[in-house]
């Protein structure tokens, strides 16, 4: 089978924008075509990873209008949707494309236009992924989060605190980030003094309503640095993608995400690694607590001990395993659809040493994309080329 | 529930003009789940329906939403309860997710403001039924898709 490389990576501007989604995709599409150094019609296969373009905004058929809008034709389309984590599966379909043989140049977009609905309409976009039984109690994936998040702290006996340092961690490295959101340090007085959204969360557990775009694009390793001359490309050397419960309360063990264990199972086979050899990641923080599920799922930590390594500052980004150099959802912002696409973007930039003040010390690094509450996902590991 | 030809229940409903269900499928191994589906979490095929109703359980978790989508009640207490199912019962937990009941409702006499009772992890809840736990319509959901009624959870005395 053949590696996969990414010789062109973008994102937008993450935060409130007036461009609509089908401007934001055209505009991550372009530049990472120009980082890249091709055209639309060099391309095989573009890839949209997309949510709810339909429900946010009444437009449909978006990869067939970004085609049109790059000059991409006659290239195969398609929209890749698997709900916040559409982004890690179009990472999964543009890696399939490529190691199979289907197509020598390919690539992904991934973005989600949101900030013009109100909280409560955008929640319950969100909500519509829920099983019927679920959905008629008016449950959304924050109440999800509060309900695990008073399990996680009972059963761990984690203090409080220790989500709320997750928060001012993230918002701290969100700081140098371009791209993000929020480029402000949060303290932890004011995180843990912000108004209640899913008791025991607060405002600042969560991740913002966010525009925004980004996007890849990927060939084979063998011809990698015909697009990239100076070595500067990634590659994929593992992907797993894997599903737990649509039920959420099914699942025997509710702090623990069997899609996140599943996936990365697969992905440090395929890579032949495992946690520890990881040296920087990327997790899908959209509410603090999965940020402590996630780390201890991927076997970074013992289960019941993510929290402690937040207390201890090893995810700093000068700890033994930055996690979230980007900022994370809970910064950078959470456009659902491009979400996964812009972990993967950090993690390129980190590992071809393009990260400029986030700048990690990293050959390997990891990006953990999760749909629903932990129902599907995707996590993709990359190694730098030199 | 929607005015589909069936004589099915649904997960949380009514038969034609019966009592209300808490409907839950046991599967060929013995397994039992709240929702049903068409086959067991190890795919064992679904042999009939448990009520779950009548019985007890003790909370799992909680949360308050202050937060709530269209037509969903504002603040909102959720809980995940785990159900008892008896000795017999050697099967993977049996778990529901489901609003907390207000004071005043479904039998309640006294304390009538509408307020959510307050639980706690390990309480013992009952279910009480509840014809609209939510607004049909409101949200994103087609009201015709899915039924509106259902059963929340209340302290046991």
């Amino acid at each position: 089978m053949e590696r996969v490389a990414i010789v062109g990576a973008s994102m937008t501007r993450f935060g409130q924008r007036d461009a609509w989604v089908r401007e934001l995709l055209a505009e991550a599409g372009a530049a990472a075509l120009d980082d890249a150094g091709v055209d639309g019609d060099d391309l095989d296969h573009l890839y949209v990873s997309n949510m709810a373009s339909g429900e946010f905004e009444g437009q449909t058929g978006v990869p067939n209008a970004l085609a049109h809008d790059l000059a991409a034709q006659p290239a195969y389309t398609a929209r890749i949707d698997q709900t916040s984590s559409s982004g890690g599966a179009g990472v999964y379909a543009a890696w399939q494309s490529i190691a199979s043989g289907a197509s020598d140049l390919t690539m992904l977009v991934g973005g989600e236009k949101m900030t013009h609905r109100t909280t409560s309409e955008a929640t319950d976009v969100i909500a519509s992924l829920t099983h019927p039984v679920e959905y008629k109690h008016g449950v959304t994936l924050p109440s999800f989060a509060g309900l695990t998040a008073r399990l996680y702290l009972d059963e761990y006996d984690a203090p409080r605190e220790s989500l709320g340092k997750v928060a001012v961690k993230n918002h701290e490295n969100g700081v140098d980030n371009p791209h993000a959101q929020f480029r402000k340090e949060v303290d932890l007085d004011t995180v843990l003094g912000s108004p209640i959204v899913a008791d025991p969360l607060r405002l600042y557990d969560f991740c913002p309503i966010t525009d925004g775009s980004a996007a890849l694009v990927f060939c084979p390793e063998s011809v990698a640095e015909e697009y990239a001359p100076d070595g500067s490309y990634a590659v994929i050397s593992g992907i797993g993608g894997a599903t737990d419960t649509h039920v959420v309360h099914e699942r025997a063990d509710p702090t623990t995400m069997g899609g996140v264990v599943d996936s990365s199972d697969i992905a440090y086979e395929m890579a032949g690694i495992g946690p520890d050899d990881v040296d920087v990641a990327e997790l899908h923080d959209m509410f603090t607590i999965l940020e402590f599920l996630q780390s201890e799922d991927l076997g970074f930590f013992e289960k019941g001990e993510g929290w402690k390594a937040v207390e201890e500052g090893v995810t700093d980004r000068d700890g033994d395993l930055p996690i979230n150099t980007s900022g994370g959802l809970k910064s950078k912002g959470h456009p659902l659809g491009a979400s996964g696409v812009a972990q993967v973007y950090e993690i390129v930039k980190q590992v071809t040493g393009d990260a400029g003040p986030r700048q990690v010390e990293a050959d390997t690094g990891l990006a953990c994309n999760v749909g629903g509450f932990g129902n599907c996902v995707t996590t993709t590991i990359l190694e730098g080329s030199q | 529930m929607s005015d589909h030809e069936t004589t099915d229940t649904d997960a949380d409903g009514r038969g034609d003009g019966a009592e209300p269900t808490f409907e839950a499928a046991e599967y060929a191994d013995g397994t039992v789940t709240h929702p049903p589906h068409t086959v067991g979490p190890n795919g064992a095929e679904r042999v009939g329906t448990v009520d779950l109703s009548e019985r007890e359980g003790r909370v799992v978790t909680w949360t308050t939403s202050t937060a709530t989508p269209p037509g969903v009640r504002e603040p909102n207490t959720l809980a995940i309860v785990e159900f008892e199912m008896g000795d017999g019962y050697d099967g993977p937990p049996v778990r529901a997710l489901g609003q907390i009941a207000e004071r005043g409702e479904a039998g309640e006499t006294e304390d009538d403001d509408g307020e959510q009772f307050d639980v706690e992890i390990g309480d013992r809840v009952e279910p009480v039924y509840a014809d609209e736990l939510r607004e049909p319509g409101a949200g994103i959901r087609e009201p015709a898709s899915q039924d509106w009624d259902g059963f929340r959870f209340r302290p046991v005395e």
